[in-house]
């Protein structure tokens, strides 16, 4: 099968079950899609799949015949993506773990809802958890991001 | 590469170049240095006037951070004193993540020391020495009097004539010069990195996905490994059929190792590993095991019944650790007397990152990259499993995706290390999740019986505090059932309340699972209960909650913390009380600082309150104010969270604040929703969906800190936050309502409440 990994063609011929996650970190070495729980329960996982959110633990690689993913390597080119220089701005990461999922997953939510009320973003963004408690930065990140204008990018 | 950008531009190019990398957090190297026989010492040429300070010829500077990063910030922390004394520029600094080494002094990351003790000052000294020397070999070159010079951001100046020199051009110079005697420091006033706030230093690989941490390091032919644990602690393989496994395609060996006798310390528990090409491979071969567990004396732990078990050792006399005055006259005679009991249970510390380690073991040597928060303990833990010197295990620190204590425990480097040896390959050992919930080092599980007399003006005349909870001693050794004076003093034997007659007695509790210390270890429980405690002493006594700790806390001095009525000597976090007092004026500061913050004493709508705690823990004073509103469901939220903490003086401003901003989330996450529980000698809960931790929705809508500069002693900084977060909650939750929250989590007992761990669920 043919899918396409951050713009590059790829083909798949390994087990169908096998969930993109691992797919990702051990075959093509991309290790920013972390993982935490194998479960689609914490969201460290959290990459795009024809620009939609979704748990890479749990999605398998049969599901993936002709569609784009999107992983934070592949997010922008320089790291510049509106929402990781508002992370950066705003100092969120502790230990970084979780944090590629959480931008993988505000990226996907400003795409698709511009301007994101509060409750909008506890819903979207409470998907992927985060032990360290970076959650009132969070918040400030994807609303700083809202505000320099990335809806619809 | 002179600059970190160049250094960061190069790795892209070779990743680019699709070479196999793997990573320090340092940065990434390549595999080929896993070769090296001594990567992390000076380069040829390289000035070394520090173990933790190199200066190359082209003036590069590198800074070798010798503990852990788990997000408390200690890789920029460190970096930012070295720039400051030794005037180097911040942006072009290289960072070394120093292996396990006796060289570098205490490297395990833990009871939040990594600067206050030592590393400050060492780091501090070693860059002021060598920008001393750097100063004098710029004055040797000019022919002015050293006095006439100083180094800027890695150049030194002559202000008079208006010439410079870079740090390169001083090098040699410099290295042949005598060590100053004595090193002068900078004057806090003349700090230029020291207490501001900078980039984190690891930041932009974080937010790029570049960061390496355990789950990503790895190394050329490397197999990848999952573990199938014993479900009981001290139960082993009795027989098992891996045909099954063995079908999966991937799937190369499966591999018993040995588990240590109980207590077994930090070595492996044992059980099957399965060995394959994939980590997917691995798991799926793992579910295909058959095994027959032996039996263990553990087999019947069941949480239900230990908590009774726990409440009838508590309910009987203990043994005396503390007693001063006459307790149990006091309370005979007191005009009101206030019982409760308080329960908080067994907690996992789930980093978002589960353990992970990679190793290969050639002949009698190993090299292992892991997230450990003691690379020390993991060599000689190492060492001690597969019985080679340990010399000759070389322990590569990772970034680490959360510790929390956990990491502290290096089972799962031996793991990695053993199965690279029985392979001849290196092993990459992956935790999921369910191991890490399910077999990790539990934090203690704690039943405290509180018995206070109060006199007829409210003032608290005498005080009896019985705990039961199974100490982190029966890790590491047989037959200790009482929790220990280096427990107690997490909080109990430290308490810092004017009370006349004081008795604290242990009562048995023995451990039937690992125990671990847990971000701020037995603080947790015992915050808890003296906190929430006060509070119900408060109400008995019809006065305002701030207003009584204050009374309580007493006048503004230091106390006597050899005339407290302890048996043995009274802890105090590893530093001395002459040095660290237990000073009431701090502690009334940040509770007074936390109450007007807050805006304590407004009045809240129905249904609407706030609770108040303060703690000193690791030197530092912390008090928290949680506003919560309760509704009709008995569904908590939590509109606001103060805390204020003076930890003496903040390094690094803003990790303080996010290392409070976690601390009231990992509190929340204890008080409201996380509970390890076990049946059969089993977990009950097994990953994120029944072992809950907070999320955004759940989190405060706003948390505020205030850092309090008191200028007094360093004290830590990762932990302190959390001890006071919970029995504020509760307190406040009893403000809201008038329901004692004396069991955590809170979980359901609001009826219908915020959050529900399905019982039984596995």
């Amino acid at each position: 099968m043919r899918l396409t990994i951050n713009g590059t063609p790829r083909t798949y011929d390994g087990d169908p079950a096998q969930p993109l996650l691992w797919y990702l970190r051990d075959e093509l070495q991309l290790t920013g899609t972390k993982f935490g729980c194998g479960i689609s329960a914490c969201g460290a996982c959290t990459v795009h799949v024809n620009g939609a959110a979704v748990q890479a633990c749990v999605t398998p690689m049969k599901a993936l015949a002709g569609k784009k993913v999107t992983t934070i390597e592949g997010l922008s080119a320089a790291g510049d993506h509106p929402v990781q220089k508002a992370w950066a701005a705003a100092n969120v990461p502790q230990c970084g773990y979780c944090q590629t999922g959480q931008m993988m997953a505000a990226a996907a939510l400003l795409k698709e809802t511009p301007r994101p009320t509060d409750a909008e973003i506890d819903k979207a963004m409470s998907a992927v958890l985060c032990r360290c408690g970076t959650y009132q930065r969070i918040r400030a990140a994807v609303k700083d991001a809202a505000a320099s204008g990335m809806g619809g990018r | 590469m002179t600059t970190t950008m160049e250094r960061r531009a190069f790795i892209g190019t070779l990743a680019k170049a699709g070479l196999v990398l793997a990573a320090t957090s340092a940065g990434v190297r390549r595999l080929e240095a896993f070769e090296l026989p001594h990567e992390h010492g000076p380069l040829a040429g390289e000035w070394e006037p520090s173990v933790f300070l190199r200066i190359a010829d082209d003036g590069t500077v590198t800074v070798t951070c010798h503990r852990s990063e788990m997000g408390q910030g200690v890789r920029t922390a460190l970096v930012m004193v070295m720039a400051d004394e030794l005037e180097a520029d911040y942006a072009t600094i290289q960072l070394d993540q120093g292996i396990g080494d006796n060289k570098y002094g205490d490297q395990n990351t833990d009871g939040s020391t990594s600067i206050r003790s030592g590393s400050y000052m060492k780091f501090r000294n070693a860059g002021a020495a060598a920008r001393m020397m750097l100063e004098q070999a710029a004055a040797a070159e000019w022919g002015v009097d050293a006095s006439a010079v100083a180094a800027r951001s890695g150049t030194v100046v002559h202000a008079a004539s208006g010439r410079s020199l870079p740090f390169a051009r001083l090098v040699a110079r410099a290295r042949t010069l005598p060590v100053p005697q004595p090193v002068v420091l900078k004057q806090p006033s003349q700090f230029r990195l020291i207490g501001k706030d900078v980039p984190g230093y690891d930041l932009r690989n974080v937010l790029t996905g570049k960061a390496v941490f355990g789950q990503d390091a790895s190394m050329p032919g490397m197999k990848y490994a999952v573990v199938l644990h014993p479900p009981v602690y001290g139960s082993k393989v009795a027989k098992y059929d891996a045909a099954a496994a063995l079908k999966v395609k991937g799937v190369e060996k499966v591999i018993e190792i040995p588990g240590a006798p109980m207590p077994s310390a930090f070595l492996p528990l044992g059980g099957l590993a399965v060995v394959a090409t994939s980590t997917w491979a691995a798991i799926e071969g793992r579910r295909k095991l058959v095994v027959t567990w032996g039996a263990s004396p553990n087999d019947s732990y069941d949480s239900v019944a230990y908590r009774a078990e726990l409440e009838a050792s508590a309910r009987a006399e203990g043994k005396k650790v503390r007693d001063l005055g006459d307790a149990g006259g006091a309370l005979a005679g007191a005009a009101r007397k206030v019982e409760a009991e308080y329960y908080a249970p067994h907690l996992a510390h789930a980093p978002m990152e589960p353990p992970a380690a990679v190793a290969k073991v050639t002949g009698d040597a190993c090299e292992t990259w892991t997230c450990t928060q003691n690379p020390q303990a993991s060599r000689d833990t190492i060492a001690a499993f597969l019985k080679i010197p340990k010399e000759k295990v070389t322990v590569h620190v990772t970034l680490l995706g959360g510790g929390f204590g956990r990491k502290s425990k290096p089972d799962y480097a031996c793991e990695a290390a053993f199965l690279s040896r029985e392979t001849g390959a290196p092993v990459k050992v992956v935790w999921t999740r369910e191991d890490d919930i399910q077999n990790g080092f539990p934090h203690t599980v704690s039943l405290q019986r509180l018995e206070a007399g109060l006199d007829a003006s409210g003032k608290i005349v005498a005080w009896r505090h019985r705990i039961a909870s199974p100490p982190i001693s029966s890790v590491f050794a047989p037959n200790q059932e009482y929790h220990t004076d280096s427990e107690l003093s997490l909080g109990v034997l430290d308490m810092p309340y004017e009370v006349p007659n004081v008795r604290v007695e242990v009562c048995k509790a023995p451990a039937h699972s690992r125990i671990g210390w847990y971000r701020s270890v037995s603080n947790v429980p015992q915050a808890f209960a003296i906190s929430c405690f006060m509070d119900e002493l408060a109400h008995a006594a019809g006065k305002d909650p701030v207003e009584f700790l204050l009374a309580a806390l007493g006048p503004e001095r230091v106390l006597d913390m050899t005339k407290t009525g302890t048996v043995n000597p009274v802890g105090n976090y590893g530093a001395k009380w002459e040095e660290h007092p237990n000073d009431i004026a701090r502690h009334r500061r940040v509770l007074q600082t936390v109450a007007k913050e807050s805006g304590w004493g407004k009045k809240l709508p129905r249904g609407e309150g706030m609770g108040v705690a303060v703690h000193r823990s690791f030197l530092t004073y912390v008090a928290s104010v949680v506003h919560v509103k309760v509704g009709p469901k008995g569904e908590v939220t939590i509109p606001r969270v103060d805390i204020a903490m003076d930890c003496g003086y903040a390094v690094h401003p803003d990790r303080v604040r996010s290392q409070c901003e976690g601390a009231v989330i990992m509190s929340l996450s204890n008080a409201l929703t996380s509970e390890l529980t076990y049946k059969n000698g089993r977990t009950v809960q097994s990953n994120y969906n029944n072992y809950q931790v907070l999320r955004m929705s759940q989190a405060p809508k706003h948390t505020a800190v205030h850092l309090v500069h008191s200028g007094g002693p360093l004290g830590g900084v990762g932990e302190p936050g959390v001890p006071p977060v919970a029995p504020a909650l509760a307190n406040a939750i009893f403000a809201a309502t008038g329901k004692r929250i004396r069991s955590l989590p809170v979980g359901r007992q609001l009826a219908g409440g915020p959050v529900a761990v399905p019982a039984g669920s596995r």
